[in-house]
């Protein structure tokens, strides 16, 4: 089983040469620290800025530059600031190559939950709807289950929806995971995980063909 | 030059009154004009409809004229780090209409541009779409957006001149650009107000046309959120 950081341990191998790539809040956040050296990407925050760095010195912090978490963080060489509108353009244009969020739910259709639970927790939807509605690829970044060990992968979500039929990839503490017409493609156990644990944790439709690789971190 | 400084907060302000509709630039607590976020409070107009993409946070940005029950209604993307507008929200006190980031910010653009309306992907299939129009477009369906309609935009820059000229810092950019000149009246307030032939026409990031007064603000606390920092 997968921690937060191995989950974005496995993410980072996704991200590819030259690709812009915006990242969530929560675990979407870690996977910058894990890119392989000598692959040159470029990180998107949709509050304006292209080229993110690490989190500032001890006293370097800026109040005028920030993530879209709202942390105080630093630019690298060949950064942009830009307006919230352009930021948007930049994603609904799909330049942005690589979406990575989190989610509450999806469902094996591949629509994705992530921004209410009625009558208890509205913080809204943030640049989530935009960024899945747009991207041409989306990872979500989750635990498999909920904190009452509940599924997170179902046959149709429970919770408002954020996109429908947009995400593509799932990287969850116990497995990596593609949505399909048949539903979700189990590709990767994760360390120490069995096939039988995975099937037992997935609600919606699995697919399991053949032997199933174990995770390379 | 066709001179729009003004003296003040206050006279910058004139004419707002109870009921009216406000956009006002941020992103989270930066970049917020907060010297006309003061004075609103000072006012104490009330019924007000706030465009922002926060509503800042229990004690200071908008939360502050949240405090005041000055707000009826609140248009923004993300509200998650306030917990008195949740508790106004979850009440029923307080109307919010919650709406995807980029098409706020395109609302917003819409309406400086002229645009009445325009097509987005964004929020299709979810209750963001309801009641709205949706069309297909090249095999995606899109949903229909109208451009905002606001009686005073109020935003903040780094720099300013006295034809309304600006200059942005950092994120702190964010939808001050997209809100000028989207209102019937745009105020910007400033850090820097400098003198006509200061900034560089090259480096101004919106034209004075977009801006109806302008203001040094006098305070500036520019409160840090998520102060993330590493070690030397």
């Amino acid at each position: 089983m997968l921690d937060k950081d191995g989950i974005a341990r496995r993410i980072a191998k996704e991200v590819k040469d030259g690709y812009y790539v915006n990242l969530g809040i929560g675990i979407p956040t870690l996977v910058a620290n894990y890119v392989p050296d000598g692959i040159d990407v470029e990180f998107q925050s949709e509050n304006g800025v292209l080229g993110m760095g690490p989190f500032p010195y001890e006293g370097d912090e800026d109040a005028d530059i920030i993530n879209a978490g709202k942390q105080t963080i630093t630019t690298l060489p060949g950064a942009s600031f830009f307006d919230s509108s352009l930021s948007f353009a930049m994603i609904r244009g799909q330049h942005v190559h690589l979406t990575i969020l989190g989610a509450m739910e999806v469902a094996d259709n591949g629509d994705i939950a992530n921004w209410k639970i009625p009558g208890k927790m509205v913080k809204g939807m943030g640049g989530a709807m935009d960024l899945v509605a747009s991207a041409e690829n989306i990872i979500v970044a989750m635990m498999h289950t909920n904190k009452a060990g509940e599924s997170k992968l179902l046959s149709a979500c429970t919770l408002p929806l954020t996109g429908v039929g947009c995400v593509k990839k799932i990287v969850t503490n116990m497995a990596v995971l593609e949505v399909t017409d048949k539903g979700f493609k189990l590709l990767e156990r994760a360390p120490g995980v069995s096939v039988e644990e995975i099937k037992n944790a997935t609600a919606g439709r699995l697919v399991v063909e053949g032997d199933i690789p174990e995770m390379i971190l | 030059m066709i001179n729009k400084r003004v003296a003040s907060v206050t006279e910058a302000l004139q004419g707002v009154r109870d009921g009216m509709t406000f956009m006002l630039g941020g992103f989270g607590l930066c970049g917020i004009p907060e010297n006309s976020i003061a004075e609103l409070v000072r006012l104490g107009v009330k019924d007000l409809t706030c465009i922002s993409n926060n509503a800042g946070v229990d004690d200071f940005g908008l939360g502050l004229l949240l405090h005041k029950r000055q707000i009826r209604k609140m248009i923004s993307s993300y509200v998650g780090e306030n917990e008195e507008f949740e508790r106004q929200m979850l009440n029923g006190e307080l109307e919010v209409e919650l709406t995807p980031q980029g098409t706020l910010a395109e609302k917003c653009r819409a309406a400086q541009a002229g645009i009445p309306a325009f097509f987005t992907p964004a929020g299709y299939g979810t209750e963001v779409a309801e009641g709205k129009e949706t069309r297909e477009f090249n095999g995606k369906m899109y949903v229909m957006e109208e451009a905002f309609r606001a009686d005073y935009a109020i935003v903040k820059a780094w720099k300013g001149d006295e034809a309304g000229n600006l200059v942005f810092k950092g994120t702190a950019r964010n939808f001050n650009p997209c809100m000028c000149g989207a209102a019937a009246i745009t105020v910007a307030e400033v850090e820097e107000l400098v003198p006509v032939g200061e900034l560089e026409p090259d480096q101004v990031h919106i034209p004075g046309i977009f801006v109806q007064r302008i203001f040094r603000g006098e305070h500036y606390e520019k409160r840090i959120e998520q102060r993330t920092v590493r070690k030397r």
